[in-house]
């Protein structure tokens, strides 16, 4: 190692160069690879998407209508070449129009995704800390304390959504009154939402993080760390939580992804408006170009979220970029 | 300057006990400014947790009790949590066993090192940061700017071993406390980090040195402590328990060491089991005036690996060796010089780059796998760690019975009669047949992988640090044991080991492996006595020996 240090700096640049070349690289890829599926799997559904544009079977709509529509649309060009212009389209940035809502899905979109973000970046924060909290109490108070932590731990990572969100509208807003059931743009109205994003998220961060936490609570630097006089809050900051973090950040990628699914439920359940509940009125009424633009949209998150979540990881633990 | 009355640590009637089990029974010592007292034990005599009772760190579960337990006239029994803290670190210092464990793997080695420096101080970060270097290059650290930047994990063993140790040395504490501090260190790195510790206590430092190799410390101990069971059978100057042990276990202890013990002469005192009517048959008995031709020869036996970064690295090169029958030819060589590498080849696991081995005169690692099988009932191998070697679902029955029949069965009854022999030859009871290998000693452990090797009657055992792992009076058994299958079965040995004293006791022929290539071989008196290359030199005066004046 000692011969090679001068250099080291020029390479490490260039490792960087690659590393982000390779993430966008990838990123692309899915992007793409979402765009196709989508093109085709939604004209694998039954039925006449002009009928869709036109406003759904009920609308009775007329055949020089449909042919109309149908021409305006593009629709009455082959598959391949749907598939390319729709394509170029994208890469140029524009999504579309939506059928239902007649107004630029771009546009909507905007409109669409901060609260969304909101709602999922919020209950990543409270999953974390209350995952933290519960692992650093079990810890300290004994094997019994801990038992305690990995039910409490185990029941929350398994409860659903939807039964979760009912319970909770029923207790503190039927019962105790204490926040709306429907979520509206103030504080309050946020509460319920994210308390039932978090607490399953909480539950699965809080099983890996108090494991690696326990781990290095009674590991040999941590024994080394107060035969040095630390404190055990000083060993907590400044060993276990660091250790406790890196599975948690290792997770936190995936788990933004599956709180972005669990938007489609909760936003529809409180009446939030967002993402998730536009996907889903988006493909009851079949809404092609919407429902592209809203998984387009998700799965460039996921790629960004992915692409940060390595970074923190690499952040937080020196031998990534040491090896 | 601290009086002469007022020892530096007094330890009077020291008590520690989990739960029922008490691990520490009526241990007393004192030790004085600058001199260096050591506690001696194999695995589980406590030594550890007295050790970490003197530092207040015994466990959550422990009770310590004491009738005096004293630092510097300091009651350490009455103290709170708040003033534990302000000893450790600044008048404690305490220096664990395994680096590698006991640095944070997360964190740089000058913030290690640091820490000392900023629990207990109020220097500025400048100068903390400068002081960490100082202490860098104290331990013999090259570069030591270099390496306050690096973390645990990009540091050899001796390397880190001299970080810990300069974080515990930060604020050069009155007593240093060091738990088995060479144990994982090759001898030559573990010559020097004792002598760096050796040279702490000139400075004034009193240094409690725990360890279980009685070699190493009487390198450095002033007074020797003997424990055995949490408690301490014999205590007295270094050459008083050294030169004329009065306790049988310390004698014993002293007769397991292999280091000047010549070829032949039992380490351990207690014979090996032998049920009547079920002597083994001899084998193959070598007739003095037969010709003897190698059983094995390797030849210019070379091999090298891809790094991850592309470069191309060099194990092996260009090793050759013969070993004759009924003869232990033994590999010696620290720890990356390519023994396993070599011994991986041998046993046909790694194909050579270069050069060939051959068994009983014909072809061995030119041949494909296919070929080699049926001939690998002559070639048996034990290693180092023999439980990770064991299926956790085999009993020992169905583990020897796996090993008869070659993969077919693992009824034990089938092979009940030989497996109660292989039993009998390594000295364990036929009782053992169901016992799951996790419950067993270390010592019976291994004793079961070389019943195992023996199993399909090899000519020849390739033996990979067996004993290294083991505690000394155990080490010795073992050694015995293996010492008494040769002659008995007429075995030839391959024998790869890190431990000189080992070696020298163990075998008729060496080669010393340095970096891959075969520096030295010969004969083992030969080369012992009148080593050649300077390399070998080197080691052999690293090499512990029990110093007895």
């Amino acid at each position: 190692m000692t011969p090679g240090t001068h250099t080291k700096p020029v390479r490490r640049l260039s490792r960087a160069a690659y590393w982000v070349l390779g993430k966008f690289g990838g990123g692309v890829f899915v992007l793409w690879a979402v765009a196709t599926a989508i093109f085709f799997g939604i004209r694998m559904i039954p039925g006449d998407p002009a009928e869709a544009i036109m406003g759904g079977p009920g609308s009775q709509a007329s055949a020089e209508a449909l042919a109309q529509a149908r021409a305006d649309y593009g629709l009455d060009q082959p598959l391949v070449v749907q598939y390319f212009s729709q394509l170029l389209r994208l890469v140029t940035g524009d999504l579309g129009t939506s059928y239902s809502l007649k107004s630029p899905v771009a546009e909507v979109l905007t409109e669409l995704v901060p609260p969304t973000i909101t709602l999922a970046v919020l209950s990543l924060i409270v999953a974390w800390i209350i995952a933290l909290f519960v692992a650093m109490a079990s810890i300290r108070s004994g094997p019994v304390g801990r038992a305690l932590a990995s039910g409490l731990e185990i029941v929350s990572a398994a409860v659903p959504h939807f039964w979760l969100a009912s319970v909770l509208i029923m207790l503190f807003s039927t019962s105790l009154g204490w926040f709306p059931p429907v979520s509206t743009q103030s504080a309050t109205g946020l509460v319920l939402p994210v308390t039932t994003l978090a607490l399953p998220l909480a539950g699965f961060l809080g099983q890996v993080m108090r494991d690696s936490m326990l781990d290095a609570h009674t590991s040999a630097f941590a024994l080394s760390a107060r035969a040095r006089g630390e404190s055990e809050g000083g060993v907590m900051l400044r060993h276990a939580l660091r250790h406790a973090a890196l599975p948690g950040i290792a997770l936190s990628g995936w788990a933004f992804g599956s709180l972005l699914s669990g938007a489609v439920v909760v936003e529809a359940i409180f009446a939030r408006p967002g993402l998730g509940r536009s996907l889903l009125s988006a493909v009851t009424a079949r809404d092609v170009p919407m429902v592209t633009g809203v998984a387009l949209l998700s799965a460039a998150a996921y790629v960004i979220i992915m692409a940060f979540s390595d970074l923190a990881e690499r952040i937080a633990d020196p031998r990534m970029r040491a090896s | 300057m601290i009086s002469p009355q007022v020892p530096l640590l007094e330890v009077k009637n020291l008590n520690v006990s989990f739960g029922h089990h008490h691990v520490v029974q009526n241990v007393s010592f004192t030790l004085t400014p600058g001199s260096c007292l050591a506690l001696v034990g194999e695995s589980g005599s406590g030594k550890s947790v007295t050790a970490r009772s003197l530092i207040g760190l015994a466990g959550k579960h422990s009770k310590v009790s004491a009738q005096t337990l004293a630092f510097k006239g300091t009651d350490l029994l009455s103290l709170n949590q708040r003033t534990w803290r302000n000893l450790r670190g600044k008048d404690l210092g305490f220096i664990l066993q395994d680096a590698l464990t006991s640095l944070d793997p997360l964190r740089k080695i000058g913030r290690e090192i640091d820490d000392a420096l900023r629990i207990h101080t109020q220097l500025s970060p400048t100068t903390r940061a400068e002081r960490v270097i100082e202490l860098l290059m104290s331990v013999g650290l090259d570069d030591p700017e270099v390496r306050a930047g690096q973390l645990s994990g990009e540091l050899s063993g001796g390397m880190r071993q001299r970080a810990l140790i300069a974080s515990a040395i930060a604020l050069e504490p009155g007593l240093i406390i060091a738990d088995e501090p060479t144990t994982a260190l090759d001898a030559t790195i573990a010559a020097q980090v004792l002598d760096l510790l050796g040279a702490l206590r000139q400075q004034g430092s009193g240094m409690l040195l725990i360890s279980h190799d009685l070699a190493a410390v009487s390198r450095v101990a002033d007074d020797i402590a003997v424990m055995h069971n949490g408690r301490i059978l014999e205590s007295g100057s270094a050459e008083q328990v050294l030169g004329n042990p009065q306790h049988p276990y310390t004698q014993r202890l002293l007769a397991a060491v292999p280091a000047g013990k010549p070829r032949h002469t039992r380490l351990s005192v207690q014979p090996l089991i032998k049920v009547p009517g079920l002597e083994p048959t001899p084998q193959v008995a070598v007739a003095p005036d037969e010709p003897r031709y190698p059983v094995l020869t390797a030849h210019n036996l070379s091999k090298s690996f891809k790094m991850p970064n592309g470069a191309s690295f060099t194990a092996v090169h260009k090793a050759s060796f013969e070993l004759l029958p009924g003869k232990t030819l033994s590999v010696i060589g620290e720890s990356g010089s390519g023994k396993t590498t070599t011994a991986r080849m041998v046993l046909g696991l790694l194909k050579p780059d270069t050069g060939a081995v051959t068994l009983f005169g014909s072809p061995w690692s030119k041949l494909s796998e296919a070929q080699r099988r049926p001939r690998r009932p002559q070639l048996g191998a034990i290693y180092q760690d023999p439980l990770s070697s064991f299926d956790p679902r085999f009993n020992v029955g169905q583990l020897l019975a796996d090993a008869l029949s070659f993969g077919a069965t693992r009824s034990s009854r089938k092979h009940l009669t030989r497996i109660k022999e292989l039993l009998n030859l390594v000295g364990l009871e036929s009782g053992f047949i169901t016992r799951n290998p996790a419950t067993l000693s270390g010592g019976q452990r291994q004793r079961l992988a070389i019943a195992r090797a023996l199993a399909p009657n090899p000519r020849v055992l390739i033996c990979d640090e067996p004993v290294s792992a083991l505690d000394v009076s155990i080490q010795a058994q073992v050694l015995d044991l293996l010492d008494d299958l040769q002659r008995q079965l007429g075995l030839s040995y391959v024998f790869i080991t890190h431990d000189l004293s080992v070696a020298r006791h163990m075998s008729d022929d060496v080669v010393v492996m340095r970096r891959g290539a075969l520096v030295e071989s010969g004969p083992t008196e030969e080369v012992f006595t009148a080593p050649a290359h300077p390399y070998t030199r080197a080691l052999l005066a690293a090499a512990p020996e029990v110093l007895r004046s």
